[in-house]
């Protein structure tokens, strides 16, 4: 696996009601299979990051390298994750959805549907493969976008909040398996999310971002062995520490409502 | 309430619809009120269609009005679809056609076919470029809104597994696009199926649908008029129905891009 | 992808009132007739075709201005959009009316379609003798089959918009209490309103196509219909396109200033079709 260099990138939105800083002066390291999160309120900017890093923005300024070589739009050695559950066709079975990076490598058709099959394996939706992605639930259908995302062996994961719309307990289960998924592939994982105990539950690395401008405020390593128990004391340590960074001891789920309209 | 029970139910009051709508006109027809020659009553329609269809005079006109439409509409398909992805794709394309497409789609058809007429006769040249510039419209049209309807998210999403220009387009584009490129279709061939009657009762030769209504129009013979109404609106429900209805349950039902009524 | 974004961007460009950018929107839409005006205007010199039959662009534009100074031209347009708006009015009415039943009443959808998909493939133009024999030649028929028939689309559309209104929106309106009757107002109608409004669109054509070609067929005294189809007869094609030209020009007018307006201000505002 491929580390993940970020430096000085800045972006700049442009709205009707004028030039809003999106991100500013990011600089982040991201060694070989380390599995970074980035919290922080809406309009931190930490969507926009992973936006530029998957390649869906330039940068204003700045560049980013993946393995040593510089972003320049989307590639396949990045595979991405999205909150939204739409983002699979809906015109394609799961195998069909898993199978679609696959497809456009030019991975013949039983290659490749032995490899989708074993990513939705790997996911636990083996039985789901002939399934149409409107007869699938939210968490499922979550499932069966990371498996996609996983199908083609990208180096790096992107993800951006991809269990924000499920149910807690859903939730649960989405990271548990996440982690079992990102301890047997061992990908770099940038995951964005606005939740401290899933960041601290998934990280090796929690990035706090803070906006307007949306800059880097901490770095903080959680070095807990795996699995890790989310009632732990250290763990809930861990979670003081971050909702101290954020800015107040709210409430964990919601750390801050923040003022700026730009959603980012 | 099950699947087939509801499915038998709409069947039953689809049918008593008709029923009732044909009741009141042989009512109608047989009040004394109207000119039995304007107003013939349904045995009579039906024992004239009966008549045109054993000698086989109505199906080989009704052959003839088909290949018109189909070869017009195939060729609208083939020109609308290409057009209307890229003026959505391409915003150069768009700019271009976009102003001519829409003033070129207000004309009717029919006020062409003086005009092609005279430059190509009268036959079948005329009828299939007339069904053509009927449907391409529609096609263009819906096409071009639902390209630029597909959900950025998919596009995305097939981009960062690599997906090229080319293959977007047939993955990802045409797919995400498919309930307004068959709606489109829907519409093309309805307009077609307009079309070519029109076409065939003013630049007629001596076949086709069209041109026997227009025919029976000269002698009253109502009860032609309306056998060949009958065979018209029989051949565009099916299609309707079953040729534009599968493609739909094999499709966009199917991937659950469009939903039922709910009752 | 890229190309979407800095489109988006560029949408969002606030200044829109210079001069500049109208001269260039202006030249936008010009430019595409101004090339096939070039490429008509270079066959009809070259004369592969006969003059009659396919006249410059000066032969129709003097045909236009001669028909438009004498009156008649105008006579004749103001006759057919009269017509039209009538007929037009009226499947408006019924159109949107049973499209909406269908859409919300499973009972009305199985009562309607197979009366709409049986009658909507019928062709206007077939039913314009069985329509003259009934109602005599003249206004009402016209009328009434322009109606008639622009009604088929206008149905379809709002039949399909009221399906593809998002059961999301349904069922969170209904969360916050909307009755029946809200319901019906606030999130159905809007939601379809792209829809209808396309089918609306679809109908006024419709109309317009049709009423064209009745007046071909019904010898109204007056209609553009009837002027071009008579003009058939001497081969007077530069007045038959001088027609054709009034035609279109009423089309686009009725489509820009009446249906794109409604549009912008509801469906492109609300961000559903980007604009």
């Amino acid at each position: 696996m491929v580390p993940i260099e970020i430096r000085d990138v800045s972006l700049i939105y442009d709205t009707p009601g004028g030039k809003v800083p999106g991100v500013k002066d990011v600089t982040l390291n991201i060694s070989a299979s380390e599995f970074v999160c980035i919290v922080g309120p809406s309009g931190c900017g930490k969507s926009t990051l992973l936006n530029i890093v998957a390649g869906f923005l330039s940068p204003a300024a700045g560049e980013i390298r993946i393995g040593g070589k510089k972003v320049d739009g989307h590639g396949m050695d990045r595979g991405v994750v999205f909150q939204d559950f739409a983002q699979l066709f809906p015109w394609r079975t799961a195998l069909g959805n898993v199978a679609f990076g696959l497809e456009m490598k030019g991975v013949p058709k039983d290659e490749r549907e032995r490899i989708a099959h074993e990513q939705l394996r790997l996911v636990k939706l083996e039985k789901f493969t002939a399934s149409y992605p409107h007869h699938l639930s939210g968490g499922m259908q979550q499932r069966v976008a990371i498996a996609r995302a996983l199908a083609y062996n990208p180096a790096v994961l992107l993800m951006d909040e991809p269990f924000a719309a499920l149910d807690a307990l859903t939730r649960d289960d989405m990271q548990r398996l996440l982690a079992d998924v990102w301890r047997e592939t061992r990908k770099t994982v940038i995951y964005v999310t606005h939740n401290v105990s899933e960041a601290v539950y998934l990280a090796d690395r929690v990035i706090v971002m803070t906006p307007h401008p949306g800059t880097v405020k901490a770095e903080i390593r959680i070095p807990l062995p795996r699995p890790r128990d989310p009632l732990s004391v250290e763990f809930l340590d861990f979670q003081k520490e971050l909702l101290r960074h954020l800015g107040h001891g709210a409430s964990a789920s919601e750390p801050t409502k923040a003022n700026g309209k730009t959603t980012a | 309430m099950t699947e087939s029970g509801q499915h038998r139910r709409s069947l039953v009051r689809g049918t008593l619809a008709l029923l009732v709508a044909a009741a009141a006109y042989e009512a109608m027809a047989r009040s004394g009120y109207f000119a039995p020659a304007l107003l013939p009553t349904l045995p009579a329609i039906g024992r004239t269609l009966f008549a045109s269809l054993a000698d086989g005079s109505m199906i080989e006109h009704a052959a003839f009005t088909l290949y018109r439409v189909m070869f017009g509409f195939a060729l609208s398909v083939v020109v609308g679809l290409p057009l209307g992805i890229l003026m959505a794709r391409f915003q150069h394309v768009g700019n271009f056609f976009l102003p001519l497409v829409s003033a070129l789609m207000p004309i009717p058809s029919f006020a062409l076919v003086p005009l092609f007429m005279l430059w190509f006769g009268i036959g079948n040249l005329t009828t299939i470029l007339i069904v053509f510039y009927a449907a391409t419209f529609p096609m263009i049209f819906n096409t071009w809104s639902g390209v630029r309807s597909v959900n950025p998210i998919w596009l995305r999403a097939a981009g960062a597994m690599g997906a090229s220009e080319h293959r977007l387009f047939w993955k990802v584009i045409i797919p995400g696009a498919s309930p307004f490129i068959i709606t489109g279709m829907r519409q093309a061939f309805l307009r077609a199926w307009i079309a070519v009657v029109g076409a065939e009762m003013i630049a007629a030769s001596d076949w086709g649908l069209g041109w026997v209504i227009f025919d029976a129009k000269e002698f009253l013979n109502t009860d032609t008029m309306l056998a060949s109404l009958i065979v018209i609106g029989i051949t565009g429900f099916a299609f309707e129905r079953f040729v534009f209805g599968s493609i739909e349950r094999a499709t966009v039902m199917r991937w659950g891009m469009m939903r039922a009524a709910k009752g | 992808m890229r190309d979407a974004v800095t489109a988006i961007a560029a949408d969002h460009a606030p200044d829109r009132s210079h001069g500049s950018e109208r001269l260039r929107l202006i030249w936008h839409n010009i430019f595409p007739f101004v090339v096939v005006g070039a490429i008509w205007e270079i066959i009809a010199w070259t004369g592969i075709f006969p003059r009659r039959l396919f006249p410059t662009l000066e032969d129709v534009a003097t045909a236009f201005v001669n028909l438009t100074i004498t009156g008649i031209l105008p006579h004749h347009a103001i006759e057919t959009v009269i017509r039209l708006l009538t007929g037009f009015a009226l499947a408006a009415i019924v159109g949107v009316t049973i499209g909406v039943l269908m859409g919300r009443s499973r009972r009305a959808e199985d009562i309607f379609l197979p009366l709409v998909s049986i009658g909507a493939p019928i062709p206007g133009l077939a039913y314009a003798p069985l329509f003259l024999l009934w109602f005599g030649l003249g206004n009402l028929s016209s009328v009434l089959l322009v109606g008639f028939v622009s009604a088929f689309p206008i149905i379809f559309n709002s039949w399909t918009g009221v399906k593809a209104v998002k059961e999301i929106w349904v069922r969170s309106a209904q969360a916050m209490g909307a009755n029946d009757h809200r319901l019906f107002r606030h999130v159905i109608l809007p939601g379809a309103l792209p829809y209808i409004l396309t089918g609306l669109r679809l109908g006024l054509a419709q109309a317009w196509r049709i009423l064209v070609a009745v007046e071909m067929l019904a010898a109204v005294p007056w209609g553009l219909g009837w002027l071009i189809f008579g003009a058939r007869k001497f081969l007077n094609t530069d007045i038959m396109m001088a027609g054709i030209v009034v035609i279109a020009l009423i089309g686009i007018a009725l489509e820009k200033l009446v249906f794109q307006k409604i549009e912008n201000y509801t469906v492109v505002r609300w961000g559903m079709i980007s604009s």
